[in-house]
């Protein structure tokens, strides 16, 4: 199985405070992982080393067999176009509208026509099942849950080789958490054939297990466990087990 | 004694070594939207759309500030020179006042309390929605996106607004001291063609200029410094207004005292 991210002694420290410790770690292609993780555990400021928000401290990030290092700024924010972004409470732009949200990255970085996107932005925006009565409104009109939908719609817009979510499902209702969870399953579905890793941040164990391939434990710095779901049920780690009693 | 002097130049000492990385931080995000401005893509779109904005925002305070202030200055400069018998010089006095001070001056203090203000609140929140990190995470640079056409947009507007300021100050002062007052109009306008001259309005508008863009620094600065939630944004609209408004009026005496040499 070949990885699409490789985490090679990664050390993070902001100031004083050490962060990730001399992580190793590697996500696998065409799967679902999810980094589980005490809130403040890094969880964020891992998935913007995948990014190149944050730089090593020390250590290697390997992105689609690429070192980030060796890309300059430029090359950087045109290798961004590689990902797509699910955020925590979205972040759609709230002076556009929800059309003009999903139409952004595609204006930005490719020469397609006016016709053209609009076409792509329409079939994205019903793909993710956004109603119509929204397409035209501002983000600041529509619900938490519509908000999700085109938010995903925006990641999805250049098509991208891996899909990162950061807290997809926090502070949301129980139903709109299950229709963002499902969303997450078909969207990586439906990508299959490109293959589509995706990486999903989370302290939602009932979710996580519903929906990853694999999922890894972020912990003082380090991934104290990574495994498929199955074999994470029966962690022996004391903090998991933990985690496991808590959340069932 | 001593005490109270060690704890001087240790509060001294504290706040020099707090507010010099704030210059330095200040400092580097200028730099840092002068290399964006020269970096293609120009945002065209977003420039106009913010000139559009800024208008809308300030236009009509301007046009309240100025014809009052132009007409409450006529008034007072005229009470005080009709005991000299010399009251045709209304004219030439607001003139000169309005136009290489309280044109520039008061636009500026509206412009900073209006748009350095919806500046810092807009990046703000942008900023604490993660709606600064998305562009980023899209490719798309935050401070050519968002601060340079604002900086830009302002640089240019602050001027045309200074110029409106001018002519309607103008225009009241003529107003109460020919229509009310009954100052002579022909003697208005020849001691008014006297004094005026093309250099006071040159130094107007290059200072409504500059303080533009110290407004714009600052508020857009501002904004992207904004950390933790709607509180912060209200610090943040708050530090941007306070501190465009100083900036204002201390560069106004430095800036005279440059131009006076210049021009
Ligand atoms: N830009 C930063 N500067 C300083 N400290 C940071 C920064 N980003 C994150 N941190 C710190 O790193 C730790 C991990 O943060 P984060 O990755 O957001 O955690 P999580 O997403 O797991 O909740 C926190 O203690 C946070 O304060
Ligand atoms: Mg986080």
């Amino acid at each position: 199985m070949s990885d699409a991210i490789e985490f090679n002694h990664l050390t993070k420290t902001f100031g004083d405070h050490t962060v990730l410790n001399a992580l190793d770690f590697k996500i696998h292609e065409g799967k679902i992982t999810t980094i589980l993780g005490f809130s403040g555990a890094g969880k964020s400021t891992l998935l913007k080393h995948i990014l190149g928000i944050h730089h090593p401290t020390s250590g290697q990030v390997k992105v689609l067999g690429q070192d980030l290092k060796n890309l300059d700024e430029g090359q950087m924010r045109e290798f961004r176009t590689n990902f797509g972004m699910v955020f925590q409470y979205s972040a759609l732009f709230d002076s556009m509208t929800n059309f003009d949200n999903v139409a952004f990255p595609m204006r930005e970085f490719t020469k397609k026509s006016k016709s053209q996107i609009k076409e792509d932005v329409l079939s994205l925006m019903e793909q993710v099942g956004l109603d119509e009565h929204a397409w035209y409104k501002l983000p600041s009109e529509i619900s938490g849950g519509m908000r999700k939908r085109v938010g995903l719609a925006r990641g999805l817009a250049l098509q991208p080789k891996v899909m990162l979510y950061d807290e997809p499902t926090t502070g949301l209702d129980p139903i709109t958490t299950h229709m963002v969870d499902d969303l997450i399953r078909r969207t990586h579905a439906a990508g299959a054939s490109l293959p589509m890793t995706s990486v999903i941040i989370s302290h939602d164990i009932a979710a996580t297990l519903r929906i990853s391939d694999y999922i890894a434990f972020l912990e003082l710095g380090q991934v104290v466990e990574h495994s498929s779901v199955e074999d994470f049920k029966k962690s022996t780690n004391p903090t998991i087990r933990k985690f496991l009693e808590l959340s069932t | 004694m001593v005490a109270i002097v060690k704890n001087g130049v240790s509060w001294v000492g504290a706040s020099v070594l707090e507010v010099t990385p704030a210059i330095g931080r200040l400092v580097l995000y200028i730099f840092s939207t002068f290399f964006w401005f020269l970096k293609p893509p120009f945002r065209r779109t977003l420039f106009f759309e913010q000139m559009v904005f800024m208008g809308n925002k300030s236009l009509f305070i301007v046009l309240l500030t100025s014809s009052f202030s132009g007409m409450v200055f006529a008034y007072q400069i005229y009470l005080g020179f009709t005991a000299f018998s010399v009251d045709s010089f209304v004219g030439p006095i607001v003139a000169i006042a309005v136009c290489k001070e309280l044109a520039p001056v008061f636009t500026g203090l509206v412009v900073a309390g209006r748009c350095g203000a919806a500046m810092a609140a807009q990046i703000g929140t942008m900023k604490v929605t993660e709606q600064v990190d998305a562009l980023e995470c899209m490719g798309v640079n935050s401070v050519q996106y968002l601060a340079v056409p604002r900086v830009f947009a302002t640089v240019i507007t602050m001027p045309m607004l200074c110029m409106i300021f001018m002519l309607i100050a103008n225009l009241g002062s003529w107003v109460i001291g020919v229509k009310v007052l009954g100052i002579d109009p022909v003697m208005y306008f020849s001691k008014l063609s006297d004094f005026m001259n093309l250099p006071m309005i040159i130094e107007g508008l290059i200072k409504a200029s500059f303080f533009g863009f110290l407004i714009s620094i600052i508020g857009t600065y501002q904004g992207f410094a904004v950390k933790g939630g709607a509180e912060g944004v209200g610090r943040g609209t708050n530090m941007a207004v306070v501190w465009g408004m100083i900036m204002v009026l201390i560069s106004d005496f430095f800036l005279t005292a440059i131009l006076a040499k210049i021009l």
